[in-house]
């Protein structure tokens, strides 16, 4: 498997790289970590013009949480930085979470937070948690910055809302209003293959009481799903078995499983319903041991 | 004083593995390592459709691609008579496709460039026009009446049908149905699977013009069948012909049969007049070459009330691909499917196959198994589990009933085959023993009233290893004996060659080791050489199992011959008659002064320096074995699984593996071989497949959608032996490589099945993916494999 | 002699390549290369370090792990121009010049290896972890490889070549 040719640019600032992307008029692709890209050049999925490497972009590896308890991460920051961050295990249970579910280990030395979210592969791990923490990605252009939410920001399969000189500088998680609690529970068949299905779970909470609550999930859609009425059910309430098991069937009824090679529609929509029971009833015995 | 035969590294040592050397090193040298002077580079164009007319190609815009050498189309083959070629089974397979292409990945056309990269642009500048075709993805709808016809290039040839075939007893079988208290009955599909060595194929042809030689380089487990198909189909002296199997990353069964790519990169070399390499990607390899199984298979036994089989009618309907390219030498159609139930003493069998063309890609069938026999004993082992609960006895307890008893060799099976030796109730006490079996069915019964679903699975199976003997195996002619040529320098060094070739197996070890047996020499002074058919002897290479039952044995047999003369010559030094002088290892004695003797390095220095008169000097002997009989290991596999009947996810708690492959050369390989296959095993029950779509694309097409196993899920194993050696083999050895692929599918299978049999289930087909085992749960009911149908199919 | 032979192209390829230096098991080495190739492919063609193998074309099988700036990875995945200024290790630089590296020994003394395919990338993995954790558990072994097929071994002896590996290590350090 070989790529067909491009033009390699690797810019040295993010003004740098904006200029090439817009002089590439839709034609220039960011190479960040690669690990979904490259197999994309390699099977010819993918053919751009120029590839505008960032990896020699200074300052774009952190992740910190700011004094307000937003959580950033940068352009270039790695799958295995958030996996081995403390800050992270300590104040980000759902990304904590799914950080070892992403890939695999050697995959994870690699690929990027940011660009798996851009990637906006309806089986990606990150876009999942990123909805379910009301988190938003900050896009640099020519015109500066704006901030959009993942929600939003993924279109379709491989698609999202960057302009052809846009690039997505960081992700953010803003500050939790209570205290973080989350999970994240994929199904997959072996490391490294793409969930079956999995449930991005996030709750702010205060003492039994649900403040704020994000649910989605990933492989059972065209995009990330994101469970609002499941994760509405739950504000403003505690978990208990009547709230988990309704957030649970509003989770499933949100899916649009398709069936293929790794379960039936009805299997996958089954699936979210436990995992999200299962997320949310480990999240309330955890607390009952906090207690 | 008597050599200490461990020391010197023979029979029995756990010897560490010499070819490790040089792969711990990363000095391997498989084929995408060679590189010669001024070598050009192929990547073969192939069909996005399974079944289309192809109008018209255009490959003009690839000539035009700067360091384009050569595109070639089967149009172009065709005008060198290479446009189809033979198969190993009598059948023709297309080289380059020039009417139709007949399964989604079959190749159309090839670029010869400068570098792969280049090769590859021009392989997508080439434009052709397909006219799309009814696509058949099973064989049941290849039946149908109103099926297209697939291979409409062929005379004779009516319907999409292969073959039919039967063997066994009908009546007799019959009759034991109609006295049978109990009849039991199984239907089940085997799944397509890819033997996927990591490793894809690749050739580098390099013909000289100057000699006339062509030399290629080639990802082959038979060189000297590849040579002697190169000779009919290329239509060069064969003595021009030289085949060289560098170092191999795994085969399992892949890399028997003659690919496409091998003959166009011959040809590209040819008429470039240049060293050309083809190296597959691993899409071409999961796509396009030989796959194992895709199997349907129905059966029913015939039981008595006390748990005796009286009897067993097997039908199995296979899928073939759209070319009968079966890679297996045996006279029978099915190859040796009806191996099935060899271990149980049934009085009749009777079996019947229908083999089918379809839109997907042909076979080599072979995947770590003697030719269908994986089939045969999954069948009987998911039969025997069947037969057991129907009858309301102990799955452990009916096998014992049944099983052939240890003094009752040779037998003779229902079916026909001749098994040599074996002690089954032996090797199912001990792995009984290994996992606990009577705590865990009380384990099991405590968990199931908590909600818990604990099972238990045994497979128990004897299957012939080590094609063949020569009256029943040839491929195209060609007996299936194997071959060794022992050349004992004058220090008492040796070289030490065979037909065989290893692909990971560690024949470079443990050849040497049997010379060591048999002569005494150190192993470490045995250099052992393979796949080069201009010095290797003529042998039909590794698979089936067959390189120690069949190679092994040459060695042994080679090594005696140089014994032999040894003798005489020892005879000579000592100054006593040959019937004088007795052997120990690595030495000659005289029998009635033990004191005096002379060393095998003494024997092989005076070869070359002092024989007697009119002896010819050396000491170097060929020797080609037939062997009289298949072998026939046993083995005992016990898994127990928890299955969480929420998701339907299992888990492995523990799997108990009791080999019985006679003597054992090089326990720790023969461990290593045992471990490779449960993993095999374990990989078929629970993820690896390749499936197709009704339009006939490939499911599974890259590592991405066809799962191999990690480190992760790969289970532990614990690994017991028996020991029974076999009465006609030189060192008392059977085959072990495929043991464990061929019944530990089985075990994973039947301890699912134990966990799930209370709620009604009786059976999954595999891979038993999360999703099935649920909807088994969930509905107590048994859930197929049968790929998805269209209902609107041709 | 043919037709075909005679239509043969035979214009010399003009592309634009670019310099890159990596510092490859501590020699810095010059390459001009097309920006497509692949670091797998610079390595062993461009090298001649056949050692790192190529077994898949989608990451999965990390036939051809390597070590980018001591952190391992699929270098198959990445562009070669992607290592001009940094530092590659490979399995040719396990072992001196006078003996091999410990996970080397620890895969032939414990059979960690059958085809030998998988194996340099299996030990540059293996090399990772160690690094990082010297006294691995099971698991933690079996996890840190996961990203590495095998297709022989069943994993068992790699597990236990790299304990073997584990003890000599810490052994020596005293």
């Amino acid at each position: 498997m070989y790529p067909s040719r491009f033009n390699y640019e690797s810019p040295s600032t993010i003004d740098e790289a904006i200029a090439l992307l817009d002089a590439g008029r839709g034609e220039a692709k960011i190479l960040a970590g690669g690990q979904s890209l490259v197999p994309m050049l390699k099977l010819r999925f993918a053919a751009p013009e120029t590839l505008v490497d960032i990896n020699n972009i200074p300052g774009l590896g952190y992740h910190h949480f700011d004094e307000g308890g937003a959580l950033h991460i940068g352009a270039l920051c790695r799958h295995e930085d958030i996996e081995k961050s403390t800050v992270i295990a300590e104040g980000q249970p759902t990304i904590a979470a799914a950080a070892p579910l992403v890939a695999d280990p050697i995959v994870r030395t690699r690929g990027t937070f940011v660009g798996s979210v851009c990637h906006g592969d309806p089986q990606g791990d990150w876009a999942a948690c990123m909805i379910a923490l009301d988190g938003f990605i900050v896009a640099q252009g020519p015109n500066g910055r704006r901030e959009i939410p993942v929600e939003s920001f993924v279109t379709g399969p491989f698609q999202n809302v960057l302009a052809h000189n846009e690039i997505a500088i960081e992700a953010v998680v803003p500050a939790p209003r209570g205290e973080a609690r989350g999970a994240y529970l994929k199904l997959e068949r072996r490391v490294g293959d793409f969930a079956t299905a999995a449930v991005a779970v996030a709750l702010d909470m205060s003492g039994d009481m649900v403040l704020r609550a994000g649910i989605a999930l990933t492989g059972v859609g065209g995009t990330t799903v994101n469970a609002a009425e499941a994760a509405d059910s739950l504000t403003g309430s505690t978990l208990d078995a009547d709230s988990v098991s309704r957030a649970a069937e509003l989770a499933a009824a949100a899916a649009q499983p398709r069936s293929d090679h790794r379960g039936s529609a009805s299997y996958k929509r089954h699936i979210v319903n436990t995992f999200t029971a299962r997320a949310l009833s480990g999240i309330a015995s955890s607390n009952e041991r906090a207690a | 004083m008597t050599i200490d035969e461990i020391k010197i590294g023979g029979m029995g040592a756990s010897r560490r593995r010499v070819e490790d050397n040089r792969f711990i090193r990363g000095r391997g040298n498989y084929v995408d390592d060679v590189v010669l002077p001024g070598m050009l580079h192929m990547e073969i164009l192939r069909s996005p459709l399974a079944h289309a007319r192809i109008r018209s190609i255009d490959a003009s815009k690839a000539w035009e691609i700067p360091g384009v050498r050569l595109v070639l189309t089967g149009d172009m083959m065709a005008t060198r008579n290479l446009a189809w070629m033979p198969t190993l089974s009598y059948d023709t397979q297309a080289v380059l496709a020039t009417d139709k292409v007949r399964f989604q990945g079959q190749e159309v056309a090839a670029v010869i460039a400068d570098d792969p990269y280049i090769a590859k642009d021009a392989c997508e500048a080439i434009v052709v026009d397909y006219e799309p075709l009814p696509v058949i993805v099973n064989p049941m709808q290849a039946m149908a009446d109103s099926a297209p016809l697939i291979r409409d290039d062929k005379e004779n040839q009516p319907d999409n049908k292969v073959f039919d075939w039967e063997v066994g007893d009908r009546e007799a079988t019959e009759r034991a149905f109609a006295e049978a208290d109990v009849v039991s009955k199984l239907e089940l599909h085997y799944p397509r699977s890819h033997p996927s060595p990591l490793e894809p194929c690749g050739s580098i042809a390099d013909f000289d013009r100057s000699t006339g030689k062509l030399t290629v380089y080639m990802t082959t487990q038979a060189p000297h069948i590849i040579r002697a198909a190169v000779a009919l189909v290329a239509e060069l002296p064969e003595h021009m012909i030289r085949i060289i199997s560098p170092d191999l990353g795994g085969g399992f069964g892949n890399k028997v049969p003659v690919y496409p790519g091998y003959v166009i990169s011959i040809l590209a070399s040819i008429l470039t007049e240049r060293p050309v390499k083809w190296i597959e990607d691993k899409t071409g390899n999961l796509i396009s070459t030989g796959f194992g199984r895709d199997v349907y298979l129905q059966g029913e036994m015939a039981l008595r009330k006390d748990g005796r089989i009286l009897g067993v009618r097997m039908h199995t309907i296979s899928d073939h691909g759209a070319f009968f390219s079966d890679a297996q030498p045996s006279k029978f159609k099915i190859g040796l499917m009806h191996s099935a139930f060899a271990c149980y003493d049934i009085p009749s069998a009777h079996l019947t196959a229908t083999g089918m063309y379809t839109n997907k890609a042909p076979g080599g069938v072979a995947y770590r198994c003697s030719f269908r026999v994986t089939e045969a004993m999954f069948f009987q082992e998911r039969m025997v589990q069947a037969a057991a609960d129907d009858l309301g006895m102990d799955q452990a307890e009916f096998r014992r009933v049944n099983f052939v008893r240890d003094d009752d060799f040779p037998h003779r099976t229902a079916f026909g085959f001749l098994t040599d030796s074996g002690q089954y109730g032996k090797c199912l006490d001990v792995g009984l023993e290994a996992i606990g079996y009577e705590q865990f069915l009380k384990d099991q019964e405590e968990a199931r009233k908590k909600g818990r679903l604990l099972g238990i699975g045994i497979s128990t199976m004897t299957e012939p290893l080590g094609a063949g003997n020569s009256r029943e195996y040839d491929i195209l002619g060609i007996k299936m004996f194997d071959s060794a040529e022992l050349r004992v320098h004058m220090t008492g060094k040796a070289i030490l060659r065979t037909g065989a070739k290893t692909q990971g197996q560690g024949h470079e070890t443990t050849w040497a080791q049997i010379v060591a047996h048999e002569l005494g020499i150190p192993a470490d002074d045995i250099v052992v050489e393979e796949g080069d058919t201009d010095t290797a002897p003529f042998g039909m290479g590794t698979y089936a199992s067959r390189s120690t039952p069949v190679a092994g044995a040459a060695v042994a047999m080679v090594s005696r011959k140089i014994r032999a003369k040894a003798r005489k010559i020892a005879a000579h030094l000592l100054e006593v008659s040959e019937e004088d002088v007795e052997w120990e290892l690595g030495r000659f004695y005289v029998r009635s002064q033990p004191d005096r003797g002379v060393t095998i390095q003494d024997c092989s220095m005076a070869a070359y320096s002092n024989v007697p008169d009119g002896m010819e000097p050396g000491l170097e002997n060929t020797a080609y074995y037939d062997p009289p009989n298949l072998t026939w290991p046993f083995a005992c596999y016990i898994a127990t699984v928890e299955v969480d009947p929420v998701t339907g996810v299992w888990d492995v708690l523990r799997m108990v593996a009791v080999d019985d492959c006679g003597v054992r050369i090089n326990p720790m390989i023969v461990e290593g071989q045992i471990m490779g296959g449960l993993t095999e095993a374990y990989a078929m029950a629970s993820m690896q497949f390749i499936t197709f779509d009704a339009d006939g694309n490939c499911v599974g097409s890259n590592y991405m959608d066809y799962l191999l196993p990690t480190a992760w899920e790969t289970p532990g194993f614990e690994l017991h032996e028996v020991v029974t050696p076999c009465p006609h083999h030189p060192i008392g050895a059977k085959g072990i490589g495929e043991c464990a692929t061929v019944g530990g599918p089985a075990a994973f299978v039947n301890a699912v099945m134990d966990a799930v049999k209370h709620l009604g289930v009786r059976n999954v087909d595999m891979p038993m993916l999360p999703d099935r085992v649920h909807q088994a749960v969930t509905t107590g009911s048994d859930v197929s494999g049968m790929p998805p149908v269209r209902t609107d199919a041709p | 002699m043919t037709s075909l032979y005679e239509e043969v192209s035979v214009t010399p390829v003009d592309v634009p390549v670019r310099r890159v230096t990596i510092t490859v098991n501590g020699q810095r080495r010059a390459a001009d290369i097309e920006p497509r190739l692949l670091l797998a492919h610079l390595l062993r063609q461009g090298f001649g370090l056949t050692g790192t193998h190529t077994g898949c074309d989608t990451t999965n099988c990390g036939a051809c792990t390597v070590l980018f700036d001591g952190r391992p990875v699929k270098s198959c995945t990445m562009l070669a121009v992607q290592a001009d200024g940094h530092s590659v290790e490979t399995v040719e630089g396990l072992a001196s010049a006078s003996e091999l590296h410990p996970i080397q020994e620890g895969f032939k003394e414990e059979h960690g290896l059958q085809c030998g395919y998988c194996t340099p990338g299996m030990m540059m993995a293996a090399k990772a972890l160690l690094e990082e954790n010297p006294d691995p558990s099971e698991d933690e072994i079996r996890w840190a490889l996961s990203g590495n097929l095998c297709r022989c071994t069943g994993y068992q002896n790699i597990v236990k070549a790299v304990m073997w590996a584990a003890d000599k290590m810490r052994a020596s350090a005293g």
